[in-house]
């Protein structure tokens, strides 16, 4: 067991420190001095003057340590990294990149994390029924084709139809943003969590429409494959209960590759989400990535990216942990050598 | 020939997604015969038309005719899959085979590589690249050598597990005894038994291209005077176009790209069925 | 005499499938009586396992389940989904073919033995059912820490064994065992024979062995009943029919064992088993059958008849 959880920690190391690492490289590879440019945009945009242009550009080399030798900037560069130090926001100086990720970061968070439980839980349980020999056919034909369509959409595309219709047409939602303009951010009002909670919906059902029908349809074949096996048909022979065959036998089995899904997949949930809050006029992580974007403030965007990666390693590292809890063979297999 | 309709008829997801494709192509290639590539760039039109006699899809805000955006950006996006779905699958062939086939140290670098290139999430990787280069101006193509970057690690990951899995199957073994050299096996034993695999992993990648691309242009990160799908869908955000009510501009595009990952989803899973014959549903 | 424990009468498995209707089961008579063993033998094809299926009315459509099943006078076919789901395991019990992947992979022994006994209406608390469990392993000569273990973790003798303990659990009175030693190896293979055919028995219980083994039905049954492409050819007492095979089939499966003394070339039967699927009139064996008589054979379907006293084959040979 000690060797499973070592060697996942160590690839857990890798995986940020390769994404930290091609974060160094590439700007460096293409030539480009992204203080300058900034320097460059302010100058032609908001009349920032050539001198003070200057000062602040040999202020950020020496800060940045942009004057010293690459390998000596790489260290320093990992060191920051791993203290959470991204530096500037630019644009938005004097804010620090690691304080706009967290004020932001801390609206995305709650919605992303319901929605994810929902659509998984709500997911995997519509596909077992679906799948479940004692299915009707005609629910199967009718929720397939649309649940089909569903899964092989990106986010936004559904988050768009969502605005259109249930907040424009309808008006049964509100049209963008994290929570209700009139109000302050306020973690521990109640109307505004309610306020927030209805910003939320459709967010949420956006991350729901598209990962439910992803995990149900794979549950469902799943099942279907489950209920072949040899101890889905003695559990009918010994004459058990078909509420627990369901749930003890082909549910449990067909559940654990729907977990490793959920873990391989968290990463694109999260990006398509952030992709979708640009849509939805989110005041959260994914519309700061994408005007960090628009404005090429390097450093507020390299370090969201930095985050994100992080952020998704270690739930996948922590998924990583949990699987074998749920399945006693790999335990086994790991404490065999 | 006949075992071709044999395998629609018995197969009717691959079928209907392959119909759906071939409509988009001929919709794509056949229109371009009717509508000039002019209507689909800027000012070319009256701003915000709704569809009707002069413009039967409509016009955007940036003056531009939907039905020439939707014909010559249905073929651009498909084109970016193409290309990366393409260069992704090429890549992840050579490295899939020579790393699966041969092992060794070479197969345990690439395993790893693979392993921690794919929990990094693609997305972003692509997302750092291409505003790397922003200062260029992306077209088609660009764009998809762009996504070609993350596309090859999927195919790589299966495609090896396949090959070490056929490796052990006697044939090989056969063909070994028989002193074929180890090249001669992959190209002649191998290949050809993968065929069908290799087919899916295409609809596969070429559907993770566009993802992607589809991803990062609605991000505004793409081609910005190219009438491509997903850049279509960020003017439609970057000019509030649901606040003024310009329903064909937001339903269009989102019926065309739909319509699209539908055909390659359904096209990857009926193909599925030929390469893993134990999920053959009607024996 | 007693009424007999299960009568099986006309009994009749259809599937029907684009390519016809295929006849797995076609009208089988068979008779069990109390604390008798019946060998059920016959190639892979020839329609036991499926017997054994229709008798725990398993049958999936598009298979369709006909005739007369009945279990102590009480026709299985027509009761409702909740009876016939008591009356397995509490009544009829089986001894599933591949232990190897009959049980449950996530749960422990403990639990998979105890549903069994929940789902059927035994209440029992924690320790009484550990208890109860504890004393079944014991029956089956497995030791008692087997309970917490999991399936992986059991030798493929050891889950044959936990599968005989569950079939026993409620006292049942007839134990199909479906070919419960095939996947086993042949030491393993007897060891577990002589445990179910102890326990059969010391609890008195029925028994209908399914297999392909003519040397094992010589060795744990009482009766032999021979099963050729969905019908009976012949049925007798075990003995009998050994020392004085009267269907050409059954000759030809014994002359094919091996036995100390019997010297010379040892012959199997040319051809393959026939296809089920519409199926054509006339004896089904009649294109491999070294005593065929022509023209009768392939046209006259032949009846199943009691020859001899408890004898009844089903072939032109004998004529009434």
């Amino acid at each position: 067991m000690r060797k499973y959880v070592i060697r996942r920690v160590f690839f857990l190391f890798m995986v940020i420190w390769t994404a930290a690492s091609i974060n160094f490289i590439l700007p460096h590879l293409t030539g480009r001095d992204p203080v300058k440019e900034m320097m460059g945009q302010r100058i032609a945009s908001q009349g920032l003057k050539q001198e003070d242009a200057m000062i602040l550009i040999n202020q950020y080399h020496s800060m940045l340590g942009l004057d010293k030798p690459l390998v000596q900037q790489y260290f320093t560069y990992i060191g920051n990294c791993l203290r959470l130090n991204f530096g500037y926001s630019i644009p938005n100086y004097p804010r620090t990149v690691m304080n706009m990720i967290i004020s932001r970061g801390r609206l995305s968070l709650p919605f992303l994390a319901v929605a994810i439980f929902i659509a998984f839980v709500g997911g995997v349980l519509l596909g077992a029924f679906m799948g479940w020999n004692k299915c009707p056919h005609w629910l199967n034909n009718l929720l397939v084709p649309p649940m089909l369509a569903f899964a092989s959409v990106p986010q936004f595309l559904v988050a768009l139809i969502l605005i259109y219709f249930v907040a424009f047409r309808w008006r049964l939602a509100p049209m963008g943003g994290a929570f209700p303009r009139t109000m302050v951010e306020d973690w521990s009002s109640v109307k505004f969590l309610l306020g927030y909670a209805k910003h939320a919906v459709l967010p949420i059902l956006t991350v729901v429409l598209v990962e439910a029908s992803g995990w149900a349809l794979s549950m469902r074949a799943m099942m279907v494959t489950v209920e072949g096996e040899d101890y889905a048909t003695f559990a009918e022979a010994r004459g058990l209960k078909s509420g627990r065959i369901f749930f003890r036998y082909l549910v449990r089995n067909a559940l654990l590759p729907s977990l490793t899904g959920l873990a391989l997949r968290l990463g694109f949930i999260i990006t398509g989400a952030a992709v979708a809050e640009n849509y939805f006029n989110y005041n959260g992580i994914g519309q700061t990535l994408g005007a960090a974007i628009g404005n090429f403030d390097y450093f507020l965007l390299y370090g969201i990216v930095i985050i994100m990666v992080m952020s998704i390693a270690l739930a996948t590292f922590v998924m990583d942990l949990i699987y074998p809890l749920l399945d006693p063979r790999i335990t086994y297999r790991a404490q065999r050598g | 020939m006949k075992g071709f309709w044999d395998y629609v008829k018995r197969n009717p997801s691959f079928g209907i997604g392959l119909m759906i494709l071939i409509g988009l192509l001929l919709f794509s290639g056949a229109g371009r015969l009717f509508v000039d590539k002019k209507l689909a760039y800027e000012q070319t039109a009256s701003l915000n038309v709704p569809p009707g006699k002069a413009h039967p899809f409509g016009t955007d805000s940036l003056g531009r005719d939907l039905l020439a955006i939707m014909i010559y950006g249905t073929g651009m996006t498909l084109q970016i899959g193409a290309i990366a779905g393409g260069i992704g699958l090429g890549v992840g062939i050579v490295l899939g085979f020579v790393a699966g086939y041969y092992g060794g140290l070479f197969d345990t670098i690439v395993t790893s590589v693979i392993d921690v290139y794919m929990t990094v999430p693609s997305f972003l990787v692509l997302i750092l690249i291409a505003t790397t280069f922003s200062h260029v101006t992306l077209g088609v193509t660009e764009m998809g050598l762009i996504v070609a970057f993350v596309s090859w690690a999927g195919s790589a990951r299966s495609i090896r597990a396949q090959v070490l899995t056929m490796r052990e199957r006697p044939f090989v073994m056969m063909a070994k005894l028989s002193g074929m050299g180890s090249f001669e096996i992959v190209m002649k034993e191998l290949v050809p038994n993968l065929l069908p695999f290799l087919v899916m992993s295409l609809s596969q990648a070429v559907y993770g291209g566009i993802m992607s691309s589809l991803g990062l242009e609605a991000l505004g990160i793409g081609s910005r005077r190219q009438p491509t799908m997903g850049m279509t869908l960020f003017y439609v955000n970057y000019y509030s176009a649901f606040l003024l009510g310009l329903w064909w501009w937001i339903l269009e595009p989102v019926a065309v790209i739909a319509l699209t990952l539908t055909s390659l989803v359904l096209i990857s899973m009926g193909l599925d069925e030929i390469a893993n014959p134990r999920r053959r549903r009607k024996v | 005499m007693s009424t007999p424990l299960i009568e099986i009468k006309d009994l009749r498995t259809y599937f029907y499938v684009k390519a016809g209707t295929v006849k797995a089961v076609d009208g089988v008579n068979l008779i069990l009586e109390r604390g008798v063993k019946l060998g059920l033998v016959g190639e892979s094809g020839s329609g036991k396992t499926t017997m054994a299926l229709a008798i725990l009315r398993m049958i999936k459509p598009p298979g369709t389940v006909e005739g007369q099943i009945l279990l102590d006078g009480v026709d299985l076919i027509k009761l409702s989904g909740e009876e016939m789901r008591k009356t397995r395991l509490g009544q009829i019990a089986m001894i599933p073919q591949g232990a190897m992947n009959s049980l449950n992979p996530v749960a422990r022994i403990r639990a998979t033995m105890a549903e069994g006994m929940i789902d059927h209406g035994i209440r029992l608390s924690k320790e009484e059912m550990n208890k109860r469990i504890a004393n079944l392993l014991e029956i089956v000569e497995l030791p008692a820490k087997v309970a917490k273990m999991y399936p992986h973790e059991l030798s493929g003798g050891m889950k044959q064994r936990v599968t005989v303990a569950i079939a026993i659990s409620l006292r049942p009175k007839v134990l199909i065992a479906d070919e419960p030693t095939s996947a086993l190896d042949v030491v393993i293979q007897r060891q577990v024979m002589e445990t179910v055919t102890r326990l059969v028995k010391e609890l008195d219980l029925s028994m209908i062995l399914i297999g392909h083994d003519m040397g094992l039905m010589a060795q744990s049954v009482d009766k032999l009943a021979v099963m050729y492409a969905g019908k009976l050819a012949e049925t007798g007492d075990i003995r009998d029919m050994f020392s004085d095979p009267l269907h050409p089939y059954t000759q030809a499966l014994i002359s094919s064992l091996p036995a100390l003394g019997k010297r010379g070339v040892f012959h199997g039967l040319p051809g393959i088993p026939p296809s089920v699927i519409n199926p054509p009139i006339g004896c089904l064996f009649c294109s491999r059958c070294p005593k065929v008589i022509p023209s009768v054979c392939a046209e006259q379907t032949p009846v199943l008849r009691e020859v001899k006293p408890g004898r009844w084959v089903s072939c032109h040979l004998y004529k009434e």
